[in-house]
């Protein structure tokens, strides 16, 4: 019965793109028509020839729901990748700007890849690491199977639509030009239903849970979870001009629009970036360690605080702007607490290895995540700095900015990721271990020093940039022009990018290992995995 | 009085005393009597159920 539902909905998707195609206003809103078309002929006629079929009905709520995991940890090691690749060559366009292909104007030139990087790292490399380490830690820390069924799948599959519609989108011309927000009105709605069925699998699963407690990673997933749904409905409350184009127009204006996006804006950094990376933290960490978290009780203070906090940082985002002063002094202040909870949340990860110190010379995944929680230290160390006004009017516009914000995505979102999916892998493949510690370790050193060529240019450039901008003579005439700047910061342009080919072939080397650990190491002794007593 | 000088207002004063009461009360909650004992064993979530869910009969409720 279902399944005529289903061929009826995609039917008239279909048929809705068709027409779509025939009357798009606009270059990306065609494409995106005719890929969805396309999703949508090929889902009827699979589900066709699945209809009617002999229900073979496998009861397997005696086991964990691994197989959509496993998609999400290769899907997160290969969008890492093109992410990666994308962000590195847009750094050689601004070193050499001779790469902004004559033949490629408009398509990919550094203003339509850069949202490509921004999303491609963020949404489809973090995003799916999210999903994918969400799912598996709900369940184990639930003792319980994946609520929903199917519907896992769905967020899976419909998060990748999302991300290619995003990607292609950004090529394309369509984005609503906000930061981090870019895609346009129907791809937001078609997130907003992935995102609601994401909702409902977790809460699901958590409701059904056989532990007595929530374990601390699952309030921070769905801390993540929930917020990003409604920063995400906030920020994109826009009214199509053309039910056929992509142009859509916001509700707010002015002033309020600029405090809505950029409360939107840190809240993704605070929600997306940091309490669903602190939930990977909080599994992971004390998993890869063997011992349980250093302090529980600072777990949920860090978790309260943090949310509390966050949600008023976002006017830091706009200070010497039209926003009044004691919005912007609101969001210093609170910018500043956070270095509270910040902090005691990286001691508390720190910690978990007290004890244990040792593992950090035999075993490199180890080192990656602290070298990970390390990098959190530092750019919530920084970025709270950054927010105090008087060093925000040196630091804004500059490259200081980016350099914090890559020592905070390649330094603690990177760093974590990769250890998630190094202790990741051979769990939900059945190996015994990795392919190759050694390859690990090759990771770690070239993705560190990627990141500390990075950061220490973005420094340097940054903060000579900012300096040459407000250097006025005796008569008070500015003595830089702007291109001036642009010529001096060629040196540190190249150096970022070679960090950036550092990083990216760490991630290659690390896609490889994976690869091998699949195909080559040992599997895992089935004796080993019924040995574990159940309590 | 106008929505905007209402709302900050309510915003500025029992809004901002709630979420402080709240938060300070989560703190002392935190450090009541007995919670060393449970956390310790809400601290080895991690550590059990790895390879399977848990069946109704060894449920912890």
């Amino acid at each position: 019965m279902s399944n005529y539902i289903k061929l009826i909905v995609l039917g008239l998707i279909a048929i809705f793109a068709a027409i779509g195609t025939n009357y798009a206003r606009d270059l990306a809103y065609q494409v995106h028509a005719i890929l969805v078309m396309v999703i949508a002929v090929g889902l009827f006629i699979w589900t066709l020839r699945n209809t009617d079929e002999p229900d073979i009905l496998v009861d397997r709520s005696g086991e964990y729901m691994d197989g959509v995991i496993r998609y999400g940890v290769i899907a997160t090691a290969l969008w890492g990748v093109v992410g990666f690749l994308a962000g590195t060559f847009i750094a050689f366009q601004l070193a050499f700007p001779a790469l902004n292909f004559e033949w490629a104007q408009g398509y990919m030139n550094f203003g339509r890849l850069r949202p490509l990087h921004t999303s491609a790292v963020i949404f489809a490399f973090g995003g799916n690491a999210l999903i994918a380490t969400s799912f598996y830690v709900v369940q184990r820390t639930s003792a319980a199977r994946l609520w929903g069924g199917n519907l896992a799948w769905f967020v899976f599959w419909g998060y990748q639509l999302f991300i290619v519609l995003a990607a292609t989108g950004y090529v394309l011309g369509g984005t609503q030009s906000k930061e981090y927000a870019e895609p346009e009105w129907y791809v937001d709605l078609w997130l907003t239903i992935v995102w609601v069925a994401y909702l409902a699998v977790y809460l699901g699963t958590v409701v059904k849970r056989k532990e007595p407690h929530i374990y601390v990673a699952n309030w921070f997933y769905l801390a993540f979870i929930v917020t990003v749904a409604m920063l995400h409905l906030v920020n994109n409350m826009t009214i199509p001009v053309s039910i056929w184009g992509s142009k859509s127009v916001i509700v707010w204006s002015g002033v309020q629009d600029a405090m809505i996006q950029w409360w939107y804006g840190h809240n993704a950094v605070g929600f997306f970036l940091t309490a669903g990376f602190l939930g990977m933290m909080y599994y992971f960490i004390p998993k890869q360690a063997d011992r349980p978290v250093f302090s529980y009780k600072l777990s949920i203070i860090h978790f309260w605080a943090l949310i509390f906090l966050y949600i008023w940082a976002g006017p830091h985002h706009l200070h010497y702007t039209a926003l009044p002063d004691w919005a912007s002094t609101l969001g210093m202040v609170f910018s500043i607490i956070l270095w509270m909870p910040s902090w005691g949340g990286m001691i508390n990860g720190l910690m978990t290895l007290s004890g244990a110190w040792d593992k950090l010379r035999t075993d490199p995944v180890i080192r990656m995540m602290v070298i990970s929680v390390g990098f959190y230290g530092m750019s919530t160390f920084e970025g709270p700095m950054m927010s105090i006004r008087a060093v925000n009017s040196l630091s804004h516009y500059t490259d200081w900015t980016i350099g914090h914000v890559h020592s905070g995505a390649l330094g603690w979102n990177g760093m974590i990721t990769f250890g998630a999916l190094y202790f990741l892998v051979p769990v939900l493949w059945k190996r015994e271990r990795l392919y190759s510690l050694q390859m690990v370790s090759w990771h770690f050193w070239l993705a560190t020093i990627g990141i500390v060529l990075y950061a220490a240019s973005m420094w340097v450039t940054g903060i000579m940039e900012g300096l040459m901008w407000r250097e006025v003579d005796a008569n008070g005439f500015l003595v830089n022009s702007f291109a001036d700047t642009v010529a001096a910061k060629f040196p540190m342009y190249v150096v970022r990018a070679l960090g950036g080919v550092l990083f990216v072939a760490g991630a290659v080397i690390m896609c490889y290992n994976l690869w091998m650990t699949v195909r080559k190491a040992p599997a895992k002794e089935a004796s080993l995995t019924v040995a574990v007593p159940a309590e | 009085m106008e929505e905007y000088t209402l709302l900050r207002q309510f915003a500025d004063s029992w809004m901002l005393l709630l979420l402080f009461a709240f938060f300070v009360g989560i703190v002392i909650w935190v450090f009541r009597p007995g919670a060393s004992k449970e956390y310790k064993d809400t601290a080895n979530i991690p550590f059990r159920h790895q390879d399977k869910p848990a069946t109704s009969e060894e449920a912890r409720q």
